[in-house]
C-alpha cells in the first residue's frame, strides 16, 4: 500500500489537460477536481458540475434591497414626517425610484458576492488549499483522490497519454507553506 | 474551450512571438515582483508632493474655514463641485470597461480593465473628498444619512437629488471595489504561490485563500456577469443622479431635461481620457506594449472620438433649446456663457471637447501615440472646465443684477485641486506597484484564440482565405508592437 494521496496530472495546455479528463472518464477513473490559472469553458459540462445558483441569490438580494429601502422611504416621508412641498403627493413615488434603485443595486452586489465567498469558503486568512502551486501561473491540474480500485500505474500512463507533462504522486493533500 | 480559433480578420489583442502562459504572469508582475525603477520613483516623488499639498490645503480649509475657499454669497459653489464632478465623471470608464464591455463580449477589455477599475475606485475617492470638504464641517456629513436623532426624529430629504447622490455615490464606490477586488483575487493568488516570506503571508490573506478549482471559477464568472449586468444601469445612474444635483433646480443653465444623458456622455468622454492618459504611460514603464496593444489604443481614441461628438451635440442643442424656448432668462445664461466675462472658459471647453477630439477621424492621428497622450489631456483639461462652466457661469450672475458678482479662486482652492490630482496618481502608482495592473487571469484567456501568434499559426498552416490574410497583415501595420518584417514575405 502506497502512501500517495493524491495523483496530479500537470499540463501546460488546456486543451490536453481536457483530453485527459476524456481519457480519465472512459476509464471510469474519478476526479477530485481541476485547478487553472483561468476559467475553462466547458469543463462544468464535462466534470457534471451543477450550473451556479448564485444568479437566484442576487435575485432575491435585489429584492430584499429595494423593498427595505422603498419601505424605509415610504415610512419616513408618508407616514412618519411628511413634508408639504407645495401640496404634492406626500407619496412621491417617481422620487423614491433613485434611491430604490441604488440598494436593490448594492445588495445584488453585496448579496451575491458575500454568498460567493461563503459558499466557496473565501474569506481574509482562509489557508490556501493549494495542491500544486503552479496551478495559478502556468499549469493546467487534474487531482485524482489516489484511493481507488485502480492502480496509479494505470492513471500515470493515462495521464501521460493525454499530454500531461509531469504527473505527481503527493503524499499530502496540500501543499503547506510552512 | 480555450482554443477555438478567431476569425483572422480581427485584429490581435495580445502581440508578440512565444508568448506563454508563463511569460504573461511574469511580464504582468515585474512591477510588482520587483523593486520599481527611476520612472516609478520619480512619478511617484512627484503624485506625493502634490497629495501633500493637497492635505496642506485641506488642513487649511478645514482650519480656517470655507472662508478660504473663493466663493461669496452668489458663486456658492464653484472649484468643489467641479471637481467633484469631474473626478466622478473620471471614474465611469473604469465601470464602463470593466462591466459594459463585458456585457457585449469585448475581449479588448480584458487588458485594461484592472486598471482602468483601479482608476474609478481612486477617481471616486478624490470626488468623495470634495463632497466632505465642501461640507465645511466634515463630520455633519452624519446628517446626509437617515439615522434616527434628537430632532424628531427628523429625516434626511428624500425627494433631494443631494441624497439621491450621497446613495449613488456611496454604492458605486463600494459596488466598484467589490468588482475590482473579487477580480483580483486569482490574480493575487498567483502572486501568493509565487512569493516567499511575508510576502506570501500578506498575499494569501489578500487573496481569501482562492485555489482555481472549477467550482470556484465557475461561480467567479457568474458573480462577475451579474456584477457588470448591475454595474450597467448603476453607472448610468450615478451620473444621472449627479446631472440631477443640477437638472432638478431652476437656475437657468442648469433646468434642462437633456442633463443626465449629456452627463453621462461626458463623464465616459472624459473617463477614456484618462485611461488613455495613464495607460499610454503605464504599457511603456512598465513594458506592457503586447498587452495593451495599438488595437485598444485606437478602440479608445474612437470611444473619445464618439463621446466627444455626443458632449458637442448637446452643447448645440442646449443653445438651440435657449433660442427656441424663448425664455429670456436661459437665454441670457447662455449668451453670458459665449460671450460674458468667462467667455474664456466656455471656448476652452469646446475647443478641447467638440473640435480637437475631432482630429481622431484620421488614423494617422488616432494611432499616434504621443499626439493620442496629448490630446488626452487635452480632453481632460476640456471637461474640467465644462463642470466649471455650467457650475460658475450659471450662479454668477443670477436673477437679481445687484447680486452679481465674479469667482476668483484662491490659492487653497488651486492647491486642493492640484492637491486631489496628486492623491490620485499617489494611489494609482502604489496600485501598480502592489497588484498587477492587468487581469492575468483574463488575458491568458485570450493567449490560444485572439493572439498574434495564434493567428499567425493558422496563417503558416494554410487554414486561412488569402484575400483574409491579406486584409489582416495590413491591418497590422499600425501596431508598433508587432515585428513587421515577419510578415513582408508572406
Amino acid at each position: 500500500m502506497s502512501s500517495t494521496k493524491y495523483i496530479l496530472g500537470v499540463f501546460d495546455d488546456p486543451d490536453e489537460m481536457m483530453h485527459g479528463i476524456d481519457k480519465l472518464q472512459k476509464n471510469s477513473v474519478p476526479i477530485y477536481d481541476v485547478y487553472t490559472p483561468m476559467p475553462i469553458h466547458g469543463i462544468e459540462a464535462k466534470l457534471n458540475i451543477k450550473d451556479s445558483r448564485l444568479g437566484y441569490a442576487a435575485f432575491m438580494f435585489g429584492c430584499l434591497g429595494g423593498t427595505i429601502m422603498f419601505s424605509m422611504v415610504y415610512y419616513m416621508l408618508v407616514h412618519d414626517w411628511p413634508i408639504n412641498i407645495g401640496g404634492k403627493n406626500f407619496f412621491a413615488i417617481p422620487d423614491f425610484i433613485p434611491v430604490t434603485f441604488e440598494w436593490t443595486v448594492l445588495w445584488t452586489s453585496f448579496g451575491m458576492t458575500f454568498t460567493f465567498f461563503f459558499a466557496s469558503h473565501l474569506f481574509p486568512g482562509r489557508a490556501p488549499r493549494v495542491m500544486d502551486l503552479r496551478a495559478t501561473d502556468d499549469k493546467f491540474v487534474i487531482a485524482i483522490n489516489a484511493k481507488g480500485n485502480i492502480s496509479h500505474d494505470d492513471i500515470t500512463n493515462l495521464l501521460k497519454e493525454a499530454g500531461a507533462t509531469e504527473v505527481k504522486h503527493n503524499d499530502r493533500k496540500y501543499v503547506s507553506y510552512e | 474551450m480555450a482554443s477555438h480559433s478567431e476569425s483572422i480578420i480581427r485584429e490581435p489583442l495580445i502581440t508578440g512571438k512565444d508568448i506563454t502562459y508563463a511569460k504573461i504572469t511574469n511580464d504582468v508582475l515585474r512591477p510588482v515582483e520587483n523593486m520599481p525603477g527611476k520612472a516609478w520613483w520619480i512619478g511617484f516623488s512627484v503624485a506625493s508632493l502634490g497629495a501633500s499639498l493637497w492635505v496642506f490645503a485641506i488642513s487649511w480649509t478645514f482650519w480656517f474655514g470655507l472662508g478660504e475657499w473663493g466663493l461669496n454669497k452668489t458663486v456658492g459653489w464653484a472649484w468643489d463641485i467641479t471637481g467633484f464632478v469631474w473626478w466622478v465623471g473620471i471614474g465611469h470608464a473604469g465601470t464602463l470597461i470593466s462591466a459594459v464591455l463585458l456585457l457585449f463580449r469585448q475581449n479588448w477589455r480584458n487588458s485594461i480593465n484592472r486598471s482602468a477599475e483601479a482608476m474609478t475606485i481612486f477617481a471616486v475617492i478624490c470626488a468623495a473628498t470634495y463632497i466632505a470638504a465642501h461640507m465645511g464641517r466634515p463630520w455633519m456629513a452624519v446628517y446626509s444619512l437617515p439615522l434616527p436623532n434628537q430632532y424628531g426624529s427628523l429625516w434626511v430629504n428624500w425627494n433631494s437629488p443631494l441624497i439621491w447622490d450621497v446613495f449613488a455615490i456611496s454604492t458605486y464606490f463600494s459596488v466598484s471595489l467589490v468588482f475590482w477586488y473579487t477580480g483580483l483575487l486569482p490574480d493575487i493568488a498567483t502572486i501568493r504561490d509565487r512569493a516567499q516570506g511575508i510576502r506570501r503571508r500578506i498575499y494569501s490573506v489578500l487573496s481569501f485563500g482562492w485555489t482555481g478549482s472549477v467550482k470556484t471559477w465557475q461561480r467567479f464568472e457568474t458573480v462577475s456577469l451579474i456584477l457588470a449586468g448591475v454595474s450597467t444601469p448603476l453607472v448610468l445612474s450615478v451620473h444621472t443622479i449627479v446631472s440631477m444635483d443640477f437638472a432638478t433646480s431652476l437656475e437657468p443653465g442648469w433646468h434642462t431635461t437633456i442633463f443626465p444623458p449629456y452627463f453621462v456622455a461626458g463623464a465616459i468622454f472624459s473617463g477614456f481620457a484618462m485611461v488613455q492618459t495613464l495607460l499610454l504611460i503605464a504599457r511603456k514603464v512598465l513594458g506592457l506594449e503586447n498587452y495593451i496593444t495599438m488595437f485598444h489604443i485606437e478602440s479608445m481614441n474612437k470611444i473619445i472620438m464618439l463621446t466627444g461628438s455626443i458632449v458637442g451635440v448637446a452643447y448645440l442643442t442646449e443653445l438651440f433649446i435657449a433660442f427656441y424656448s424663448q425664455n429670456e432668462y436661459e437665454q441670457y445664461a447662455f449668451a453670458n456663457r459665449i460671450a460674458g466675462p468667462y467667455w474664456w472658459a466656455y471656448w476652452s471647453m469646446m475647443t478641447c471637447n467638440v473640435i480637437t477630439p475631432q482630429l481622431f477621424w484620421f488614423k494617422k492621428i488616432r494611432t499616434n501615440i504621443p499626439l493620442s497622450w496629448v490630446l488626452s489631456i487635452v480632453v481632460n483639461i476640456g471637461m474640467w472646465f465644462e463642470r466649471f462652466v455650467i457650475i460658475v457661469t450659471s450662479l454668477h450672475r443670477d436673477f437679481i443684477p445687484s447680486s452679481w458678482a465674479m469667482f476668483y479662486p484662491t490659492w487653497v482652492d488651486v492647491s486642493v485641486f492640484i492637491g486631489s490630482i496628486g492623491v490620485f496618481f499617489t494611489m494609482f502608482l502604489l496600485f501598480i506597484r502592489v497588484l498587477p495592473s492587468v487581469a492575468m487571469a483574463e488575458v491568458k484567456l485570450l493567449l490560444k484564440s485572439s493572439s498574434e501568434q495564434a493567428k499567425k499559426k493558422l496563417m503558416d498552416e494554410g487554414h486561412v482565405v488569402p484575400a483574409e490574410a491579406e486584409f489582416y497583415i495590413a491591418s497590422l501595420e499600425k501596431f508598433d508592437s508587432v515585428e513587421q518584417s515577419e510578415y513582408l514575405k508572406a
